[in-house]
């Protein structure tokens, strides 16, 4: 029988693995798909509270589900952005590692 | 066990074995074929929980537009050592798995000890006609009717400012990555 528990720790894993790639990796591509991992992880969280629908007056008006699909839009904006970005410090920097781009470091 | 549980399982350790191989791969074009695997079963998981629209949307715009644009970023910003180790761990390694493993623990924790956390039998479907409009049938539909009747309770203008974000969000990309 699957309950809710499921999907929440499932949620939480995969944001910890996210939270874990957006730390520890040095290209900044992997930081932004780390990131990517931990937006998905609060989709599966959100899409579970909607299905397990305890409470009424959320589940009414689909707030999980809703609240999913303006994740996943201001995620493909900040990939869109962020991926300029990058490519903008990888023309002027010929680098993509974090550690390096260090322009607003006093 | 019924097919969903035994469906949630396999998809469930597909999910957490492609995150693991995203983070732990040393090429990088392999991990963000890694990343295409995650987004698929994340549509899985959607499809188990009655979301069909977020399911279809989730392999339209993730496996499909972000994991293309990586794809197109990683080829953009070519790195010497692309076979051997264009994935590196920064030194603080350690620390980020720490940090990441205490905040796990920290929300399965507080996950278990929520009263909702042994909810289970539910539908995913709205439940309760409101008194503007009558339910459709059809989640999908519902959803539709959510984002844009702007006769009922509808999330019209919340829609509108995600398409503004978009807009703001192309113009600067395109202005950000131009060439001058």
């Amino acid at each position: 029988m699957l309950t809710l528990n499921h999907f929440l720790v499932l949620g939480a894993i995969l944001f910890c693995i996210g939270l874990y790639g957006a730390l520890a990796k040095r290209n900044a591509i992997a930081v932004l798909m780390g990131i990517e991992i931990m937006l998905n992880a609060v989709n599966v969280t959100m899409i579970g509270f909607s299905f397990f629908n305890k409470v009424k007056p959320y589940s009414t008006y689909l707030t999980g589900q809703i609240f999913a699909i303006f994740i996943i839009t201001v995620a493909a904006a900040e990939a869109a952005v962020a991926l300029a970005m990058i490519i903008s410090i990888y023309r002027k920097r010929s680098t993509v590692d974090v550690g390096e781009i260090n322009m607003m470091k006093w | 066990m019924g097919l969903q549980v035994v469906l949630f399982w396999i998809i469930a350790i597909i999910l957490v074995g492609a995150a693991l191989l995203m983070v732990s791969l040393r090429n990088i074009v392999h991990s963000a074929l890694a990343l295409i695997v995650l987004f698929a079963m994340a549509a899985g998981i959607y499809l188990l929980l009655n979301a069909e629209f977020i399911a279809i949307v989730q392999i339209l715009i993730y496996a499909g537009a972000v994991t293309i644009l990586v794809l197109f970023a990683l080829m953009l910003t070519r790195t010497n050592n692309l076979l051997t180790n264009s994935n590196p761990n920064n030194k603080q390694w350690w620390l980020a798995a720490i940090i990441s493993t205490v905040v796990g623990v920290a929300i399965i924790f507080a996950a278990t000890l929520s009263p909702y956390s042994t909810a289970s039998g539910g539908s995913g479907t709205a439940y309760g006609a409101t008194a503007a409009c009558s339910l459709p049938p059809d989640n999908v539909v519902y959803i539709g009717q959510l984002l844009y009747s702007p006769t009922c309770y509808s999330y019209v203008l919340p829609f509108e400012i995600a398409s503004l974000v978009l807009l703001v969000a192309i113009v600067g990309a395109i202005v950000i990555g131009r060439e001058d």
